[in-house]
């Protein structure tokens, strides 16, 4: 072990052929980490175990050119250890002698010889676009400025990479499609995509990984445009152009892909319900090096909510579109079919909580909307949830831009989870906060995202989506609006101030109202012990004016309680009065109702009386019960609606006042 | 300053306030656009003068539209002023008398939901000249449509 002959370039140097330094140089500068000469060691593995010898004869060559000593590869020892790997590989011991004699180059896997060629030539670029691009791509250390550090990132993801065929996901092209199957999209696709992102170079990577694996190991030949790449080396093979070999839409995210997304998402931010903010995400978004242009163009694309936060599906669009156009793709118009969020947001798991539930709710309520997001009606996603999870996505940005501008509103809302479901729950919570919010929301079906619709609302609106979720079973309440949006409405804290402030007008549309708030909790959970007795005095008294709403339930039988009295004469007072002593009652009912609880009731032939089936007691009590608990809030919730509407319309009154006066004076100004 | 000549004379045009400088300027017919240049800088003094004579402390949708700033030779100029005090200014011929109060109204309206979602763009610089390609679009399709 001549460790100073290893160190010593010149002694091995000269034994260098032409052919050989050609492609040492070429590798060196792909590994060449900075000015000192330096080559960032997770390269030089990386490049290392490409060669696809045994791990012990790569330590051998490590000791023996020196590095160890060392501690780091420098010049000379990086061009002895590849001589000692180009030895290794033909067969000789690993000794210094041994590459004293001619000896063929290093093969490393997925590189052909030819590839040397093309170093020379981008050797430069390769060099460049490997720091660049790997940042983004790379894990955790997004701090990291250092382009070793990134380059030790994109070798650690790199490794992630298998470079054999039996690891890489990408490896065979037979493998990927079922890995990646869940996404439908190519395998090459998959590879392609989880190589170019931790490829250091540029689209040619890509390009290569599309046909990756298999046929990469046999040795790739460099996409011809960006074939310095030479990183190729430690690439699984770089392709022809003729990428597209497996047929793939390059815009389809795969599954690979998407969980490199998402990783890289929860290193920006671990909830991955949450947003990104625009500035975290241009940071983040700079490291890829591309053009501020071109950047703006994909936040343009990615953002489809417009609210200045990225979603996971936005995160993932936008992040696509980066690899794409690093790889040389032109940046589309418009989102491809397959980018959009409607389309992703269906594969994506759902991720939706109670938690959010509630605080779309809150968000709802504190936010206004224009008077032309009324429009956003069709945008409002109800009912269904599954795919509800693009407006997860959607209604997440207001959700969370809401939660982080009332995290208060949050906590008090959180602990009015009652025994009922979460979807009462937010029920009861809406219903604290005026429900015009709610009011442009109809039980539609969650309608896709119409990018002209959009264009015309804000981010607000749909946050209303998440009411209409929770209220799935009640009839929505047709209340417009609280009030017109007066300047650009958008999803930030500066509006809600506004909000707060305006609220402060007198309009219980005012968003978030305390003490609204508590008492219409206990009196959504009130309402159906309140309706089990309404519906057992209905069995005595049919005729109750102040029941309308419960004369559905009159068909529902109740065991006679001696309470009942009471609340029949409770509850016609509770329906006609104004929404506070209404509430109040309620609270006083539930003593009275708590001790119907206590009284089990009977299977309700309400329920059983309709489905020919024989539902269990059980399900007919709970099926009821739902109904009558939703009924209560559509009621609680039309009467405050009508409330709204004449608050409303008082102020449109004022507001036209004003506006006339203005014309008045306006003239003045015309001098 | 963001200026936007159209068709037949169409001219939008939106500053920063105390530097005034064009952010982004449009116009449909190419020529005499020096002449619509000029237009739009010296209604920006009529601009200035609707913004402080509105003293009022509410900032409502309507104040940001100023209406018509005037009329002078054959062509008529329309101002807007957002809160940030970023002003749009649409020239447009006299000559076209199809385009209504409303119509003007609905097309700052646009613009300036286009200009908010530029804005809102994290890559943004603020001040900077307007490359969106969306906003271009935008803008394109509102002027072919006073065509």
């Amino acid at each position: 072990m001549d460790r100073a002959a290893g160190a010593a370039p010149g002694g091995t140097f000269m034994c260098m052929s032409e052919k050989e330094q050609r492609r040492y140089s070429g590798l060196y500068t792909l590994c060449q980490a900075d000015s000192s000469g330096k080559l960032a060691p997770g390269k030089v593995g990386e490049l290392f175990r490409a060669s696809q010898l045994p791990a012990d004869t790569l330590h051998q060559i490590a000791e023996l050119c020196g590095a160890k000593q060392l501690g780091y590869f420098g010049t000379g020892q990086f061009y002895v250890a590849l001589k000692l790997l180009a030895a290794a590989q033909a067969g000789l011991p690993v000794r210094l002698e041994s590459i004293k004699n001619e000896l063929p180059l290093p093969r490393f896997s997925d590189m052909k010889e030819e590839a040397e060629s093309h170093f020379h030539n981008h050797s430069q670029n390769s060099e460049t676009q490997s720091h660049h691009f790997g940042l983004p791509l790379d894990s955790t250390p997004r701090a990291m400025t250092d382009r070793r550090g990134f380059r030790r990132q994109e070798s650690s993801a790199e490794k992630k990479e298998p470079w054999s065929p039996p690891r890489s996901p990408c490896g065979s092209p037979p493998a990927s499609p079922p890995s990646s199957h869940g996404c439908s999209l190519g395998t090459q696709r998959n590879g392609a995509e989880a190589h170019a992102a931790q490829m250091p170079g540029g689209s040619g990577w890509v390009h290569a990984q599309l046909e990756t694996s298999s046929p990469s190991h046999s040795g790739n030949k460099p996409h011809p445009e960006h074939t310095s790449v030479g990183a190729p080396v430690e690439r699984p093979g770089e392709q022809d152009a003729g990428m597209v070999d497996y047929a793939d839409d390059p815009w389809r995210i795969t599954e690979e892909q998407r969980e490199y997304y998402t990783h890289q998402f929860k290193s920006l931010q671990p909830n991955l319900g949450a947003l990104i903010l625009g500035s975290v995400a241009k940071n983040f978004f700079t490291k890829s090096k591309l053009p501020i242009l071109e950047l703006s163009h994909i936040w343009e694309l990615s953002d489809v909510d417009r609210d200045g936060a990225l979603t996971l599906t936005e995160f993932c669009i936008a992040f696509h579109l980066i690899v794409a156009r690093k790889n040389g793709y032109p940046l589309p118009e418009t989102l491809p079919l397959t980018l959009l969020p409607r389309f992703l947001e269906k594969d994506a798991a759902p991720s939706r909580t109670a938690n959010e539930d509630v605080f779309f709710a809150m968000s709802l309520a504190q936010q206004k909307k224009d008077p032309p997001l009324t429009e956003t009606e069709p945008l409002i996603f109800f009912g269904e949830t599954e795919p509800g999870l693009r407006l997860q996505n959607e209604t997440d940005h207001q959700m969370h831009l809401s939660v982080m501008t009332l995290s208060k509103q949050d906590l008090r809302e959180e602990p009015s989870k009652s025994v009922f479901s979460p979807k009462r729950i937010q029920v009861t919570t809406v219903q604290d906060k005026p429900p015009v919010h709610r009011s442009t929301e109809k039980p539609d079906p969650p309608p896709e995202l119409d990018p002209h619709v959009r264009s015309r609302t804000r981010p607000r609106s749909y946050s209303s989506a998440s009411i209409e979720e929770a209220m799935k079973k009640t009839e929505e309440p047709p209340t417009p609006p609280p009030r017109p949006q007066k300047t650009h409405s958008r999803a930030s804290s500066l509006d809600l101030n506004k909000l707060f402030q305006q609220s402060g007008q007198g309009l219980k549309s005012g968003h978030l109202l305390p003490p609204p708030a508590l008492p219409p909790r206990p009196m959504a959970t009130q309402i159906p012990h309140f309706i089990s007795g309404t519906d057992k005095s209905s069995q005595k008294a049919v005729q109750q004016p102040n029941f309308a709403d419960f004369s559905k339930f009159q068909e529902e039988e109740e065991n006679a309680i001696q309470a009942e009295e009471q609340n029949r004469e409770d509850a016609g007072p509770l329906r006609t009065p104004p929404q506070k002593p209404v509430r109040r009652k309620y609270r006083t009912e539930s003593q009275v109702l708590d001790s119907l609880q206590p009284f089990p009731s009977p299977s309700h032939p309400l329920t059983g009386s309709k489905p020919p089936q024989k539902l269990s007691s059980r399900q007919k009590k709970e099926i009821q019960t739902a109904i009558r608990k939703n009924k209560e809030t559509n009621a609680v919730l039309t009467r405050l609606n009508s409330e709204l509407q004449q608050q409303l319309k008082e102020v449109h009154q004022e507001r036209v006042n004003l506006e006339s006066q203005l014309e008045v004076l306006r003239p003045v100004a015309f001098l | 300053m963001m200026t936007m000549l159209g068709g037949e004379p169409f001219l939008l045009v939106s500053k920063q306030e105390q530097q005034n400088y064009p952010l982004y300027i449009r116009s449909v017919p190419s020529d005499s656009e020096l002449k619509f240049h000029y237009t739009v800088h010296t209604s920006l003094d009529v601009v200035e003068e609707k913004v402080s004579a509105v003293g009022k402390v509410i900032v409502d949708q309507r104040e940001l539209y100023l209406g018509l700033l005037y009329p002078t030779e054959d062509y008529k100029v329309y101002g807007y002023v957002t809160n940030s005090k970023v002003k749009f200014v649409i020239v447009v011929d006299s000559s076209n008398t199809s385009l209504r109060d409303n119509e003007i109204r609905s097309m700052f309206r646009k613009l300036h939901n286009s200009f908010t979602d530029v804005m809102c763009n994290p890559f943004y610089n603020p001040g900077d000249p307007i490359q969106s390609k969306v906003f271009d679009s935008m803008v394109s399709s509102m002027m072919v449509q006073t065509c």
